[in-house]
């Protein structure tokens, strides 16, 4: 067999774009992020009241609308792939999957990489609403990139996790509430823990070992919080000086991106191990 | 050849399978009968890598299923008895996927699709919709699907079951021409007779246990030995009874003054039952009809698990 190929990310490919709801679900994502640009334009430029867009209105539009994707993606990626291997099993498909010679590292593979292409598809389709704001300026290509590359990131590890509940409970129903709750647990209760533990170092006992006369500096996990936290990334990629002051604010000196890229790299290596290892869980050779 | 050393399949304390023994040869057809939750799907699950044995080891041309999964899927075509297909997906396409998922190059499934479509009479529906075929023709492609990879074994698990007589004759038929190109099949059915009719042999399976084995002629001749046999004449039937009464083979004497028949149970040979004909008929008994009832696969299973019962 070829090394490269993938025979179940080919059939996910093709029947993910031959339905229907594949094409329903990218217009009414587009929908929504026309609305959205549109709206903003129009109410910026009555504001002016001579139909002109400054390029520090620009900026803000352009970081509304990483967020606003962002909060997207995160919402559509466990729709998309909490059900890849518990449909299988509803669908009575998977015993027969299992007994072919592709390992359990290509199936949950292919069914991750699938998902994570149109995802891809729809980040790049939003691309030209996106570049409305190159028109007005002050955002630079190398944020675009960036922004772009902690998409993909956060879009791999909470496809993992939904893989990996996919693989590990029997329904998809299941599956689909315990990854959302994941994503949910990522995305608010990280920020809220955040604001919890940024409130409680700073009441009276709060660390202890704080130098006297330093900058009330929070304790590490608080920091770890912040840093996980998908919307405190976008926040500090948008403007920079944030994580300078994150920085400061904490007494932690290891950028939030770092954070972030390694906790999530962890995030996806730990759910698909567990995903590839339960595939043939009846199996104790998991092969 | 497939040889199954003691295997044991056990779910908390329910024991699905009790370390089974059995030895299959290369090219047989073997037929798995027992009733529901005898274990004949647990075994078949084994045999396909899908679950794991509490004790015991089964190989398939000398690989181990649990030891070495991955060769002997590639050995086995399975298919369950429940099964689903994917929507959106046509019939050569699906074959297509699978082709490819056991490595088959695209050129090489390009020209075996099309004979696997011919091979279970789906040429005409390559380009419709699986999930819009009817029950039968999925049984049918599912049967290609695990043909794809050109197996030397095939795992069956009910492929007859929910299909219309005319679909069960054709599953039938493309059983007994796989039977034909050597595969070793190993099948179960409801649908006994069907089984007698193909297999070269069969396991009898009762609670997880292994009830019987052997040649089917060598199964029911064993229960042949209390045939029944039914004889009418034109009259004098007090003393054909007589008659019957005083062989020591024969027992369970019943009458039928309407129909003027004796039925009886015989415990003789084949040798023993012409010569007790020829004595009747020097005793001018006036026999019009005499008729065997033979014992078809339901009775032989029927009989052998009411035994295990007791």
């Amino acid at each position: 067999m070829n090394r490269f190929s993938n025979p179940v990310l080919l059939k996910e490919l093709k029947l993910r774009f031959r339905a229907f709801k594949s094409f329903s679900g990218l217009m009414f994502y587009l929908i929504l992020l026309f609305i959205f640009v549109g709206g903003f334009l129009s109410v910026y430029t009555q504001f002016t009241g001579t139909g002109f867009f400054r390029p520090s209105e620009s900026f803000i539009m352009f970081a509304v609308i990483s967020v606003l994707q962002m909060a997207l993606v995160m919402f559509i990626t466990p729709g998309l792939t909490a059900g890849a291997i518990s449909s299988e099993r509803e669908k009575q498909t998977l015993n027969i999957l299992l007994t072919t010679t592709q390992s359990s590292t290509q199936i949950i593979i292919g069914k991750l990489l699938s998902s994570i292409a149109f995802l891809i598809l729809l980040l790049i389709a939003g691309l030209p609403l996106y570049s409305i704001v190159f028109l007005f300026g002050g955002v630079s290509p190398a944020q675009l990139i960036t922004i772009f590359l902690s998409y993909l990131l956060t879009v791999v590890a909470i496809g993992s996790i939904g893989i990996m509940f996919s693989t590990i409970t029997k329904k998809t129903i299941v599956s689909m509430i315990a990854t959302y709750g994941a994503m949910i647990f990522l995305g608010a209760v990280t920020a809220f823990f955040f604001f919890v533990g940024y409130s409680l170092d700073r009441m009276p006992g709060g660390m202890p070992t704080m130098p006297i006369g330093a900058a009330n500096p929070s304790s590490p996990i608080t920091y770890f919080w912040v840093c996980i936290n998908p919307g405190a990334l976008m926040l500090t990629i948008l403007y920079p000086p944030l994580a300078n002051e994150l920085s400061d604010l904490t007494g932690m000196t290891i950028p939030n991106w770092i954070v972030y890229v390694i906790f999530y790299s962890l995030i996806t290596v730990v759910c698909l191990w567990i995903a590839i290892r339960k595939l043939r869980a009846n199996m104790k050779n998991n092969r | 050849m497939i040889e199954i050393k003691g295997l044991t399949k056990k779910y908390g304390s329910f024991v699905a399978l009790n370390h089974f023994e059995l030895s299959i040869g290369e090219g047989s057809v073997c037929g798995f009968v027992g009733a529901n939750g005898a274990g004949k799907s647990t075994i078949f699950s084994i045999l396909a890598t899908l679950l794991s044995p509490t004790e015991g080891d089964a190989t398939i041309h000398g690989k181990s299923v649990t030891k070495n999964p991955a060769e002997v899927r590639k050995l086995i075509g399975y298919m369950p008895d429940f099964f689903g297909v994917y929507d959106q997906l046509k019939a050569d396409e699906y074959l297509d996927f699978y082709g490819a998922s056991y490595g088959i190059p695209s050129e090489k499934r390009k020209v075996l699709i099309p004979e696997l479509l011919e091979l279970v009479n789906l040429t005409e529906k390559r380009s419709e919709y699986v999930d819009l075929l009817s029950r039968g023709m999925k049984q049918r492609l599912c049967l290609a699907r695990a043909l794809i990879h050109d197996p030397k074994v095939l795992i069956l698990d009910e492929p007859a079951s929910g299909l219309d007589p005319r679909a069960r004759i054709e599953m039938r038929d493309i059983l007994k021409h796989l039977k034909s190109m050597g595969k070793t099949i190993l099948i179960s059915s409801h649908i006994l007779p069907e089984l007698s009719e193909m297999c070269d042999e069969i396991v009898v399976i009762d609670r997880g246990n292994l009830i019987a084995h052997g040649h089917v002629e060598t199964i029911q001749a064993q229960l042949q030995g209390d045939k029944r046999i039914k004889v009418k004449v034109i009259n004098q039937l007090a003393t054909a009874r007589t008659f019957f009464e005083e062989d020591p083979f024969i027992s369970g004497i019943e009458l039928n003054e309407e129909k003027k028949e004796i039925i009886f149970t015989y415990r003789g040979t084949d040798e023993q039952q012409v010569e007790l004909l020829r004595k009747a008929l020097l005793s001018n008994i006036p026999i019009y009809s005499l008729t065997v009832d033979e014992k078809d696969l339901e009775d032989v299973f029927m009989a052998i698990t009411k035994g295990a019962e007791g």
